[in-house]
């Protein structure tokens, strides 16, 4: 009988790891602070199959001082992970834009990790009308 | 594989820090959906993007199914010299695709 239930339910809604776990793994468990990190995510999003999003850290961007990888997780997404970017000095500023998915109304946190080892973290919720991936599951 | 569309400007001053954007055409498949058939459709998502600069590798990103169909990424580089400017994008089965661009740097 539980077998019959396991096989009902879809694949991700038993294994997906939450937000503050996907976050744990990517820092190694290193303390997260707010701010230095800046993420632009439209706040109301009609089409959660591309969501244009832009992550900007404070950094000099320099040999001793630059963000080393800009990481993007969400909240309700089949899976935790978006993205990982690595950058570095030659990057001249710490900048990236790309477009997401969303499944549903959710928050989207982006982790820079410094050079120094700190972890800095902004976060922002959508509210998706359409959306993304799974709407045949349902 | 598939279509590329990269963007880098062609000359640039010294010291500069320029934009570039990259997208490729491919479907990120996730894994996820259900096909006509009632079986998942599988998946087929590009797993790894990397740029170079004369041959060092300057920005890379890994990309997981949330990323939308034919994937783009905007990023910054500072031009130091003239040369070449190489973008790879991997997928699931290992397989890649390449772009590259020159730049004049004065």
């Amino acid at each position: 009988m539980t077998g019959l239930l396991a096989i009902s339910l879809p694949r991700w809604a038993v294994a997906r790891p939450s937000l503050d776990q996907a976050i744990r793994t990517f820092t190694g468990g290193a303390n997260v602070l707010d701010g230095r990190v800046r993420l632009d995510l439209p706040p109301l999003v009609e089409n959660g199959n591309a969501v244009g999003i832009t992550v900007a850290a404070e950094s000099p961007m320099t040999e001793d001082d630059h963000v080393r990888r800009i990481a993007v997780f969400n909240e309700r997404n089949p899976e935790a992970n978006v993205a990982v970017f690595q950058l570095g000095p030659r990057s001249g500023r710490a900048i990236v834009s790309t477009r997401i998915r969303l499944a549903t109304s959710q928050v989207v946190v982006a982790v820079a990790e410094m050079s120094d080892g700190s972890f800095w973290s902004s976060r922002a919720s959508a509210i998706v009308t359409l959306a993304a991936c799974i709407e045949d599951l349902s | 594989m598939a279509r590329t569309l990269v963007n880098v400007p062609k000359a640039a001053k010294q010291g500069e820090v320029v934009e570039i954007k990259a997208m490729i055409a491919h479907p990120m498949e996730t894994g996820y959906r259900i096909g006509p058939n009632g079986s998942n459709i599988p998946r087929d998502i590009i797993r790894r993007f990397a740029c170079t600069y004369n041959g060092e590798e300057v920005f890379s990103a890994d990309l997981f199914p949330a990323v939308s169909a034919n994937p783009f990424i905007a990023f910054t580089l500072v031009a130091t010299t003239s040369g070449t400017i190489d973008f790879t994008w991997t997928d699931d089965a290992g397989k890649s695709q390449t772009a590259s661009a020159t730049i004049t740097v004065s």
